[in-house]
C-alpha cells in the first residue's frame, strides 16, 4: 500500500494507468490539462502511448481506434471539448467500443468560466450525442475517488463495451488530498471478453453474457467489420430494416439499463431514518455531507444519497426509498438537471432544489439553511 | 471447375457476401478498389496484418467490402481513428481509404496534422470533385465554375489542390493518378504501401451520376475520355504547379518521395528514453 498526495486530476490519471490504460489522446483544456500533462510524462514510463491531437474530435476518434487496436484508452477534457467529443462518443456507443472519457466540468454554457467549477454536464454526459444509446457515468467526490472510480470506469467500459464517462468537476480535480493506492495485485481489473470461437463462426455483434458481444480487435485474425451504420450481428450495414434497427438499439440501451443494479454505486449517509434526503454528487456532495452532519446534531432527521453512478440512474432505489422518505433536496451546481431525474422517480415525494450556477461551490451553511426551510415547509 | 472459373482472383480480399456494391454505373470506385486489391496481392500483404479505415461517403463504403479488419467511422474522422489504431498496433499496415469531401473538408484538419506528424499510414483519396453520396453538392475540390447541386450558377470557390496540401503539410510520398491510369495507379499504391510514414495518393475518379451529367460529361466513358485527352504525366513536378482547372491539363505522376522519421519511430524512441 502506498500513500500519495494527489490532486483529483493526477489521481484520475494514475487510476487509469492502474486499471491498465496504455493509450491517451487529448487536447489541452482547463481545468483538465494536468491529466494530459501527467499522462505525457507517465504513460511512456509504463510503455504506453501519449499523443496530443489537433482537437477533441480527433482525440475521441483516436481513443476508439486505439481501443480497437486492443489497448485500454482514455481522453480527458472539459465542457467545450466534451461537446466536440459527442460525435465519436456516439460512434463508440454504436460500435460498442470500450473507452473512458474524463470530463472535468467547468461553468458553462459555451466557454463560460474556464477556471471555475460547474456541474452542468449531467444531461450532456447521458445523451449528448444523437440517437438512442446509454453510457455509464461516474462522479467522484475526492482525489481518492478519482483514483478508484477511474479504475472502475475502465472496468465497466470493458465489461459492457461502452464509452464510460468519469464526470469530475473543477473543485475535485484541483483539490489535493491523501490517496491510498492498493498494491496492483489487490486492484480488481476487468478485461473485455474475447471470442472463443473460430473466425468462421464468430458473429462480432452477437450478444453474449449481459447482452455484450465478445470483442475481436484488429490483427487478431477475425477480420471484423465495424461501422457506425445500423448493422446486423455480422457487423454488416443494414440501413433500411427497422427490425434490425430495433434489435440493435434496444440491446445497446438495455445492456446498460437492465444491468443498472450491478453498475449502481452510491454512498448512503444517515439514510436509515431520514425524513428528508439530500441527493448530490461530486464536490456538491461534500458540502451536503457537512450540512447533513450539522443538521443531525441539531436534531433534524436528514440523510444524504451521494451518487457515484449518475447514469444509469438508480431508478428502482429511488422508487423504493420514496416509500419512507417524504422530501428530497437535490444539491447541484446547475439550474436543475439531476433534479428532474429525482422528480421522475420518487412518486409523491416532494423534490426541492438548491441550484448554483457555476463559479462557486455550495457552502455547508447555505445548504443547512435550505434544509431547515424544506424540513419545516409544507 | 466451372464454379472456380467464376471466382474473381481477388475474392480472397473481399467480403463476397456483400457484393453487389452500392456504387453507380460509370463510377470509378470499382477501378480504384481493383487497383488496390492487385497492389495488395502483388506486395503479398497478409490480410490479417492490414486494417482499412474509412470515413463517410461513397468511398467510405470501401471498408465494408474488404475482408480485413475494417472500420467505417464518422465523417472526416478516419485519419484520427487510424492514428489511434496504428499507435496501438504499430506492426499492422493501416490504410485510410476515403473521399475528397471526407478527407479535405470535414476532415481537413486531421489530414494536415497527420501529415505533419508523419504518422505511419497510407491515405488513398478518391477525388470525384463533389459529394456524390448526398446528391452532388459542392466539395472543396470542385473546380471553379463547375456546376453542382449547391453551385447551380457555377462554383465561385477556389478548390484545394490536394497534392499541394499533402506536400505542404509534410507527406513523404505524394502522387496523383486517374482511374484511367490503372497500371500506374496500382504501382503508385504499391509504392505508397511500402513507404514508411505518411503516404498519399490522389485518385481522380469519374462520378457521372452526381457530377458528370451537370458538367457536360454525362457518362463514365465521357469522363474517362476527358482524362485521356487532358492528362499529362509530370513526375517530380512541384505539386503547387498541378492545380486542376476545367479544360486545363490534369497533371498526374509521383510528385514527392522523401525520407523523414515517422511518428511511430519517434514514439518508440521516446518510450525507451522514458523507461531508462
Amino acid at each position: 500500500m502506498e500513500i500519495k498526495f494527489y490532486s483529483g486530476n493526477i489521481a484520475a490519471a494514475e487510476g487509469a494507468m492502474a486499471a491498465g490504460c496504455r493509450f491517451f489522446a487529448g487536447y489541452p483544456i482547463t481545468p483538465s490539462s494536468e491529466i494530459a500533462e501527467h499522462m505525457s510524462r507517465r504513460l511512456p514510463q509504463v510503455g504506453g502511448v501519449f499523443v496530443q491531437m489537433e482537437d477533441e474530435l480527433a482525440s475521441m476518434a483516436a481513443i476508439l481506434g486505439a481501443s480497437w487496436g486492443g489497448l485500454k484508452a482514455m481522453t480527458a477534457t472539459s465542457g467545450p471539448g466534451f461537446s466536440l467529443m459527442q460525435e465519436n462518443i456516439g460512434l463508440g456507443a454504436m460500435t460498442e467500443t470500450p473507452c473512458v472519457i474524463v470530463n472535468v466540468q467547468r461553468a458553462g454554457p459555451s466557454t463560460g468560466m474556464p477556471t471555475l467549477v460547474g456541474q452542468g454536464d449531467v444531461m450532456q454526459s447521458r445523451w449528448g450525442s444523437h440517437g438512442d444509446y446509454e453510457t455509464i457515468v461516474l462522479s467522484p467526490s475526492s482525489p481518492q475517488e478519482c483514483f478508484d472510480l477511474a479504475i472502475k470506469a475502465f472496468n465497466l467500459a470493458e465489461e459492457y463495451r461502452v464509452p464510460t464517462i468519469l464526470l469530475m468537476d473543477e473543485s475535485t480535480a484541483h483539490m489535493y488530498e491523501k490517496v491510498v493506492i492498493s498494491p496492483p495485485e489487490k486492484i480488481k481489473i476487468v478485461n473485455r471478453k474475447k471470442p472463443r470461437v473460430t473466425s468462421e463462426k464468430y458473429l462480432p455483434f452477437k450478444p453474449g453474457r449481459n447482452m455484450v458481444p465478445p470483442m475481436a480487435c484488429a490483427g487478431e485474425g477475425y477480420r471484423v467489420h465495424v461501422t457506425g451504420l445500423t448493422h446486423d450481428e455480422r457487423g454488416y450495414p443494414q440501413t433500411t430494416d427497422p427490425e434490425i434497427q430495433e434489435k440493435l438499439v434496444r440491446r445497446l440501451c438495455d445492456k446498460i439499463r437492465k444491468n443498472e443494479a450491478k453498475i449502481r454505486d452510491m454512498e448512503l449517509h444517515y439514510m436509515e431514518d431520514a425524513e428528508l434526503a439530500l441527493v448530490s454528487f461530486g464536490i456538491s456532495a461534500r458540502s451536503s455531507k457537512a450540512a447533513v452532519n450539522h443538521a443531525r446534531k441539531k436534531g433534524y432527521k436528514v440523510g444524504l444519497i451521494r451518487l457515484k453512478t449518475i447514469w444509469p440512474f438508480p431508478e428502482p432505489y429511488f422508487e423504493n426509498i420514496a416509500d419512507d422518505v417524504d422530501k428530497f433536496l437535490v444539491v447541484e451546481i446547475n439550474y436543475g438537471q439531476l433534479k428532474y431525474e429525482v422528480e421522475r422517480n420518487v412518486g409523491k415525494g416532494k423534490v426541492y432544489h438548491l441550484p448554483k450556477f457555476g463559479g462557486s461551490v455550495h457552502t455547508p451553511e447555505e445548504i443547512y439553511s435550505r434544509i431547515k426551510e424544506v424540513y419545516h415547509g409544507d | 471447375m466451372e464454379i472456380e472459373a467464376k471466382q474473381h482472383p481477388m475474392d480472397k480480399y473481399l467480403r463476397a457476401d456483400r457484393i453487389p456494391h452500392i456504387w453507380c454505373p460509370g463510377c470509378g470506385l470499382g477501378t480504384a478498389l481493383n487497383c488496390f486489391l492487385y497492389a495488395l496481392d502483388e506486395l503479398k500483404i497478409e490480410p490479417d496484418n492490414l486494417a482499412i479505415v474509412s470515413g463517410i461517403g461513397c468511398t467510405g463504403r470501401i471498408a465494408g467490402y474488404l475482408n480485413v479488419d475494417s472500420y467505417h467511422t464518422t465523417h472526416g474522422r478516419a485519419i484520427p481513428f487510424a492514428t489511434g489504431l496504428k499507435l496501438a498496433k504499430p506492426d499492422m499496415k493501416v490504410v485510410v481509404f476515403s473521399g475528397d469531401g471526407d478527407l479535405f473538408a470535414i476532415g481537413g484538419n486531421h489530414f494536415i496534422h497527420a501529415a505533419r506528424r508523419n504518422m505511419d499510414m497510407t491515405v488513398l483519396c478518391v477525388n470525384n470533385y463533389n459529394y456524390g453520396m448526398t446528391g452532388g453538392q459542392l466539395a472543396p475540390t470542385t473546380p471553379l465554375e463547375a456546376r453542382t447541386t449547391t453551385s447551380p450558377y457555377g462554383n465561385v470557390e477556389h478548390p484545394f489542390n490536394l497534392c499541394h496540401v499533402a506536400a505542404a503539410s509534410g507527406a513523404v510520398y505524394v502522387a496523383r493518378w486517374t482511374t484511367l491510369h490503372v497500371r500506374r495507379l496500382k504501382e503508385s499504391m504499391k509504392e505508397a504501401l511500402n513507404k514508411k510514414g505518411f503516404s498519399f495518393v490522389e485518385i481522380l475518379s469519374p462520378c457521372p451520376t452526381a457530377y458528370g451529367r451537370r458538367n457536360r460529361s454525362p457518362t463514365g466513358l465521357d469522363m474517362m475520355k476527358y482524362y485521356q485527352e487532358h492528362s499529362v504525366i509530370k513526375h517530380g513536378i512541384d505539386p503547387s504547379e498541378a492545380d486542376i482547372e476545367i479544360g486545363g491539363d490534369i497533371i498526374v505522376g509521383k510528385f514527392i518521395d522523401i525520407e523523414k522519421p515517422t511518428y511511430n519511430e519517434e514514439v518508440e524512441k521516446l518510450i525507451r528514453k522514458a523507461r531508462k
